[in-house]
This record gives C-alpha cells, sequence and structure tokens, in this order.
C-alpha cells in the first residue's frame, strides 16, 4: 500500500482517455470519407472501458484491508459504430458501385466533438490526482527535515 | 528508563496510512469515471477509527454451525457510495463529489504530515536539550 499506486491507476486512466481522444481524432480525419461499397465505408470507433482488476494491488493494513481487487482503468477493446453508413447518390464520383452510389462514413461530428471534450476532462482530471499525489510523496519525503 | 519510540507518533502513523489507502480508491474512482458498470467506493471513517481503537462496530454473529458463514461485510471499511445521480449504464461516480472528496483527503494527508513533522521536532529538541 503506498501512494505510488496512485501514479499506477491515474496512469491506466490517461492511456484510456488518450486511446479515446485518439479514436475521436480517427473519426474526425475520416468523417469525409467515402467508399465504394458499405462494406468499404469508415465506421465510427469507440473504446470501451473496463475496471482493471489488479491482485499485486491487493492491501492489507489499518483500514485498508478491503481496498482490495479493482485499481485503475483499462480498454477492453473498440467498437464499431453499426449503424449503416449513408448511402449517397454521386453517379461522376470514381468510387461510385453500378447504381451510382458511394458511401459516407457514420461518424456523427456533434457525437465525436462531445466525446472529445469528456475525454478531454477526464484527462485533465486525472492529472490533477496525479500532481497532487507527486505533491503529497514530496512532502513525505521530506518528513523530518 | 529505557526510551521506546515505536509509539511516539501517536494515531498519525496510523491516520496516514488511512489517508494512503483513501487516496488510491478515490483515484481509482476518478480513474473509472467512464468506465460502464463501475461502483465508487470510499473509505468508512468511522469503521477506520473503531479498528484502529481496538473496538469493532460490528454486531458479533454467533456461529453455532459450522456452516454459518461469519459476518465478514458488517464491520467494513471501505463501502460503496450511494450515487445522488445514478447513470444509465450503471456507474456510480459522481466526479464533484469525488474531486471535492480528493481535495479534502490531500488535505488532511497534509495536516497529519504536520503533526508528525511536530512530533519529530519535539523528539528532536528533547534529545538535544533545546540546542539548536
Amino acid at each position: 500500500m503506498s501512494l505510488f499506486d496512485v501514479f499506477t491507476i491515474a496512469g491506466s486512466a490517461l492511456e484510456a482517455q488518450s486511446v479515446r481522444l485518439n479514436l475521436t481524432a480517427s473519426n474526425m480525419a475520416n468523417a469525409n470519407n467515402v467508399a465504394g461499397s458499405a462494406q468499404e465505408a469508415y465506421r465510427a470507433r469507440q473504446p470501451y472501458f473496463a475496471p482493471l482488476l489488479n491482485r499485486a494491488l491487493t492491501s492489507s493494513g489499518a483500514g485498508a484491508s478491503a481496498t482490495t481487487g479493482v485499481a485503475g482503468v483499462r480498454t477492453l477493446g473498440v467498437l464499431e459504430n453499426p449503424a449503416p453508413p449513408p448511402r449517397l447518390y454521386q453517379p461522376g464520383h470514381a468510387l461510385a458501385d453500378k447504381d451510382g452510389y458511394v458511401y459516407g462514413s457514420n461518424v456523427n461530428p456533434i457525437d465525436e466533438l462531445v466525446n472529445m471534450i469528456s475525454a478531454s476532462r477526464s484527462y485533465q482530471n486525472n492529472v490533477e490526482v496525479l500532481n497532487t499525489s507527486k505533491e503529497l510523496l514530496l512532502r513525505t519525503l521530506m518528513l523530518g527535515q | 528508563m529505557k526510551a521506546d519510540f515505536s509509539n511516539s507518533l501517536g494515531i498519525h502513523e496510523t491516520a496516514l496510512k488511512v489517508w494512503t489507502a483513501r487516496t488510491r480508491l478515490l483515484a481509482t474512482n476518478i480513474a473509472n469515471a467512464d468506465t460502464p458498470g463501475f461502483a465508487a467506493r470510499d473509505v468508512d471513517f468511522k469503521a477506520v477509527l473503531s479498528r484502529a481503537a481496538g473496538r469493532s462496530e460490528a454486531p458479533a454473529l454467533a456461529t453455532t454451525d459450522a456452516r454459518h458463514l461469519p459476518a465478514a461485510g458488517a464491520g467494513q471499511a471501505v463501502r460503496y457510495r450511494v450515487p445522488s445521480q445514478p447513470a444509465l449504464d450503471g456507474n456510480s461516480v459522481d466526479l464533484q463529489q469525488e474531486q471535492g472528496a480528493f481535495a479534502q483527503n490531500a488535505v488532511r494527508y497534509q495536516a497529519t504530515l504536520q503533526f508528525i513533522q511536530n512530533r519529530l521536532r519535539t523528539l528532536q529538541q528533547a534529545i538535544s536539550g533545546g540546542e539548536r
């Protein structure tokens, strides 16, 4: 049991949120992609998180006997938005299929912006947790001086 | 007289451990603010204090049969939060509450550090006979 665990915990959250930010950036960058078929069309991606069960962090001590198990967060995987990509009639397009349709991406820029704000706030929160813990650790190191 | 320094820091040594454990728990809560189904937890200070003072709050259940389960959950120092605004995805982290608790916890940690610091200074003074 030590404050160093907080670095692991907040670090895992930073990693998870940066995956989320990365995916949002990827979605925004590909929002205007078109493809020749519905299968090839770009679909919006989202990570999904799960608590990180870490037995190594299992602790015992005064008042800490039950702070076992859950610590940190991890990205379980990336889900693609199952919504069908929009079908656009553009017979002159180089990628158009035999009926003259191209397939756009199903990225919703509003969703992505909201996600980006949420992810960046969560990221900042965890940075703050890291900073505070670091401060406390440094002060503990200075004990007795 | 034999000098015994093992208890010289009093309750503050235990208190520091409790604040550390709480920092970890709150950091876990904040880290999992976006995790579906995550249940926020916190330290029940009353239970910790009574444990540190050597008395348990939990009513002792008599186990009159070998198959009876001990009531381990009753005196638990760590409890799940009751969410004020439950989310649809089952996450019970209230970020404002966690941030407030984290800030409060950091201040308490520093206060305990200060208490220990003062104890150490007092001891130092006693050892050196008041000389600097």
